[in-house]
């Protein structure tokens, strides 16, 4: 009775990641003062379960290696190991080690055995140099080194199988611990028909001798606590240890054992007595997830909302089934009630469905720690890495896609930004450098800011370099703002000397553009000496997007409304064409073209004249135009739908979306736009 | 109407594992046939969304129960002129299918006409006729009840000139 395991993998490997994420930001928390015996304990708890689990996959290469964490881990926990930044450095490398073993196991690739056999020996020189004694079996807790006799008692409730644990390898720890023996209890076994093959009948008595504490043994029970009537006692009977040193001869117990007839258990073989067809289910395999990629877990809150929600609409459903059957006069204000309910029900399920998607920025904040605290060392700065708003909820797939534009522009930050200790301290500030990552919402936006208190962003630098690079010319004035953009552009880098950390300048105008792709914008504020604060504003989601519905002819579009800066109506003062051609718009201090959004799209309107229509001013991938329309609508959310699935991109359209009507209705690429305009005069001229 | 036609005259036709049913529909006077098993459905001509900047003959897109569906004309894309839609225009959805890619697409035919079991064998290479039908379009032609109905490949047809789909190595760069 084999059951495919492969398919609880997966969950294996998503519960040893998040182990392992929670074992560095314990880590992490460690270094800062003595060691607080709760964060030793989390970290161990999350190796055991990873060792457990990796042992019942048979991966035991990882099995093996997080054993010897675990043993270091349990010498820190019994305070016999201090813990040392040199401590935890090692095993913040075994994490890597660990990561990287799970993903070779995940992926089916070779495992760098090199790399993991130097940081397993490096650990156990830690364990052999550091503790008195050469094997941690020795020492542990206040236990004296004795051989001690224990005898246990182990009566799993009868559900034990069900919580996905197995007496076998309960057993088998126990016999690595020690001279082991165990006979098993049958005699509540029931006749055979009575039977129930989920159940556990038995109980066991375990005899162990050793040099074992009593924290290790009920270490080996903590998979079951709870499950199960355990006894732990000790039988300090000397000669008894001769008998105990066969480990496979059956040890008589007191109590006689009446075993019953249809199911004896050998004995002589404790290990290879497989309670039969108890094998069901194996171990951490709480639940197991089919889909093997891009899984989201969803917090239960979110998942009763929903069935809440859900439940609502079919009583609204029904309410109006209700109704439409006998339809009348005065039935007429009801179905209005009842349509207005549903679109209430339709609408709080919508946000609840999107919700699902939502996930807390925090996932991708927690690779700074140890990041932070990497490159600090390696480039000798001190820093605090100060994290707020983790729980600000993001869409999964924005959150996967800025995660490495946050890497690089917190680089940033530790590299450019923040002086010197010394360099500090003769600025008069602390020689602890301050960065400090926060997320929040604003309006329909998340707002992400990575500030640091640094040297700030120097003026004169990047336009010095801006000029060398043929940019700016000199005679250029710019704003504070335009000076900071700058730092976006292709291949500008200021750092005098070019780090492996950054200083190549391909990362400024890659971040800007990823960010841009998201739909979001990116802003730098910044003062000498006093630190530069990058703003990232995303959308809250990918899929929806709040629009401004527009009329063109007969037809309407949707332009995002992050992209519009204002509507106004238009002023024929303020109209210039140039060479009879572009039509350029003066809006303040600032000359802006103006895209015909009827000629760029060849529809037919009555609207041509520029007084008679309006001015949409929007903003994309930093130029300014203004959209002419003849109209403006409403503002809606829309669900944008791809028209690349079955046509293909279309140039000045991001996609369509469907009205309420049941029409589709194009949404407008700003940025493509502005190009189709830009090429279209080209053409004409 | 003409889907439940469709379903109703199917049932009367043995079905033979030699055979493959084509959908047949009307066009300038001439009979067209398409692989039955890549029809989704059957509609009625409705108002499209026109998308900018694309050939005539690619009307727009539609709402097909949440997606997004390109309708094109087929009239108009095999050059013949166009005539007013009337009672009896339907617009056919297809399954096309391209390098694993499936992509879901409307033509827009006079009228459909009905379902044929043809044999593969009978189904004859057409003569290099040029013009605007390129022989490529058609896999062949084949005679059935003393009419001649000309097979389209449709895969090849609502891949190709505008409607290609955009080269991935083109599109990134």
């Amino acid at each position: 009775m084999s059951i495919d395991m492969s398919q609880f993998y997966q969950t294996f490997f998503e519960e040893s990641f998040e182990g392992l994420d929670a074992m560095e930001s314990g880590l992490l928390s460690l270094d800062v003062g003595a060691a607080d015996i709760e964060t030793v304990n989390t970290i161990f708890r999350a190796a055991h379960s990873i060792k457990g689990g990796s042992g019942t996959f048979g991966f035991t290469a990882v099995a093996q290696f997080t054993h010897v964490m675990e043993t270091l881990l349990d010498e820190m926990r019994a305070d016999t190991i201090t813990v040392t930044t040199e401590t935890v450095d090692l095993l913040l490398k075994s994490v890597d080690v660990l990561r990287d073993m799970l993903t070779a196991v995940q992926t089916e690739t070779e495992i760098d055995e090199e790399r993991t056999i130097e940081i397993q020996s490096a650990l156990e020189a830690l364990l052999s140099g550091e503790s008195v004694a050469s094997s941690s079996e020795e020492i542990v807790g206040t236990e004296t080194p004795t051989v001690i006799c224990w005898t246990i008692r182990f009566k799993p409730f009868d559900y034990l199988f069900k919580t996905g644990n197995d007496p076998v390898r309960i057993f088998q720890e126990l016999s690595e611990l020690g001279d082991f023996s165990v006979v098993c209890n049958t005699e509540d076994l029931p006749l055979f028909e009575m039977l129930d093959p989920e159940l556990s009948y038995l109980s066991w008595s375990i005899k162990l001798d050793g040099v074992i504490s009593k924290e290790q043994i009920s270490e080996v029970f903590d998979w079951v606590d709870g499950d199960c009537e355990l006894e732990i006692g000790t039988e300090d009977q000397v000669p008894e240890k001769v008998v105990a040193n066969l480990p496979t001869v059956a040890v008589p117990v007191p109590e006689p054992l009446s075993c019953s007839d249809e199911k004896k258990i050998p004995e002589s073989t404790p290990l290879a007595a497989t309670p039969a067809p108890a094998l069901v289910k194996d171990k951490p395999t709480k639940k197991s997830t089919a889909a093997d990629q891009g899984s989201i877990r969803v917090s239960i809150d979110k998942v009763d909302a929903l069935i809440n929600m859900v439940g609502e609409l079919v009583i609204t459903q029904s309410m109006l089934g209700q109704l439409g059957e006998q339809i009348d006069d005065d039935r007429l204000e009801k179905l209005q009630d009842g349509l207005a309910q549903l679109e209430r029900n339709t609408r709080e399920l919508q946000e609840s469905v999107m919700r699902i998607r939502m996930m807390p920025i925090s996932f991708a904040f927690q690779r700074f720690p140890r990041m932070v605290r990497d490159l600090s060392n390696q480039i000798g700065k001190e820093i605090e890495l100060r994290l707020q708003g983790e729980s600000t909820e993001l869409d999964k797939t924005l959150m996967e896609k800025i995660s490495d534009p946050l890497v690089h522009l917190v680089r940033n930050s530790i590299d450019h930004g923040i002086e010197t200790p010394n360099d500090r301290e003769a600025a008069g500030k602390s020689r602890v450098g301050i960065v400090e990552l926060n997320a929040f919402h604003q309006g329909g936006n998340v707002v992400i800011e990575i500030s640091d208190d640094g040297k700030g962003i120097d003026r004169e630098v990047i336009t010095g370099k801006a000029i060398e690079k043929g940019l700016i010319s000199e005679s250029d004035i710019l704003t504070d703002e335009q000076v900071f953009d700058l730092i976006f552009s292709p291949g500008f880098s200021t750092a005098k000397v070019v780090s492996d950390i950054s200083g190549r300048g391909v990362g400024m105008d890659v971040v800007k553009r990823n960010i841009r792709e998201l739909g979001g914008s990116v802003e730098i504020q910044s003062k000498k000496n006093e630190g530069s604060k990058i703003i990232i504003r995303l959308p809250l989601t990918l899929a929806i997007l709040d629009g401004q519905l527009i009329q063109v002819g007969s037809h309407t579009y949707i332009v995002p409304l992050v992209s519009i800066i204002e509507s106004l109506q238009v002023k024929e003062s303020q109209v210039n064409a140039i060479a009879g051609q572009a039509e350029i718009y003066k809006l303040r201090d600032e000359y802006i073209p103006i895209v015909r959004l009827h000629n760029s799209f060849s529809v037919n309107t009555d609207v041509t004249q520029l007084t008679d229509g309006l001015i949409v001013v929007v903003e994309g991938d930093g130029q300014r135009a203004g959209l002419f329309v003849d109209d403006l609508l409403g503002q809606q959310q829309v669900v944008i739908k791809s028209l690349e699935t079955n046509f293909r991109p279309v140039e000045g359209v991001s996609g369509a979306t469907i009205l309420g009507d049941g029409t589709v209705a194009l949404i407008l690429d700003v940025t493509g736009l502005i190009k189709l305009s830009r090429q279209e005069r080209i053409v004409a001229a | 109407m003409e889907a439940t036609h469709m379903t109703q005259g199917n049932i009367g036709i043995e079905i033979n594992a030699e055979e493959d049913q084509y959908l047949t529909f009307i066009m300038a006077a001439e009979e067209y046939g398409v692989d039955i098993l890549r029809v989704q459905e059957i509609r009625g001509w409705n108002n499209v969304t026109p998308i900018p900047n694309t050939p005539t003959y690619i009307k727009g897109v539609i709402n097909l129960r949440g997606t997004i569906v390109p309708i094109i004309d087929l009239r108009e894309r095999f050059g013949m002129a166009s005539v007013e839609y009337g009672a009896t225009t339907v617009v056919i959805v297809l399954k096309v299918i391209k390098d694993d890619a499936e992509r879901i697409m409307g033509i827009v035919v006079d009228a459909v006409s009905d379902v044929y079991n043809i044999e593969a064998s009978e189904i004859k290479p057409a003569p290099d006729f040029g013009g605007e039908i390129s022989i490529e379009f058609v896999s062949g032609l084949v005679s059935v009840e003393e009419k001649m109905l000309i097979i389209i490949d449709i895969d090849r047809l609502l891949n190709s000139g505008d409607l290609k789909i955009a080269d991935k190595v083109s599109a990134k760069s």
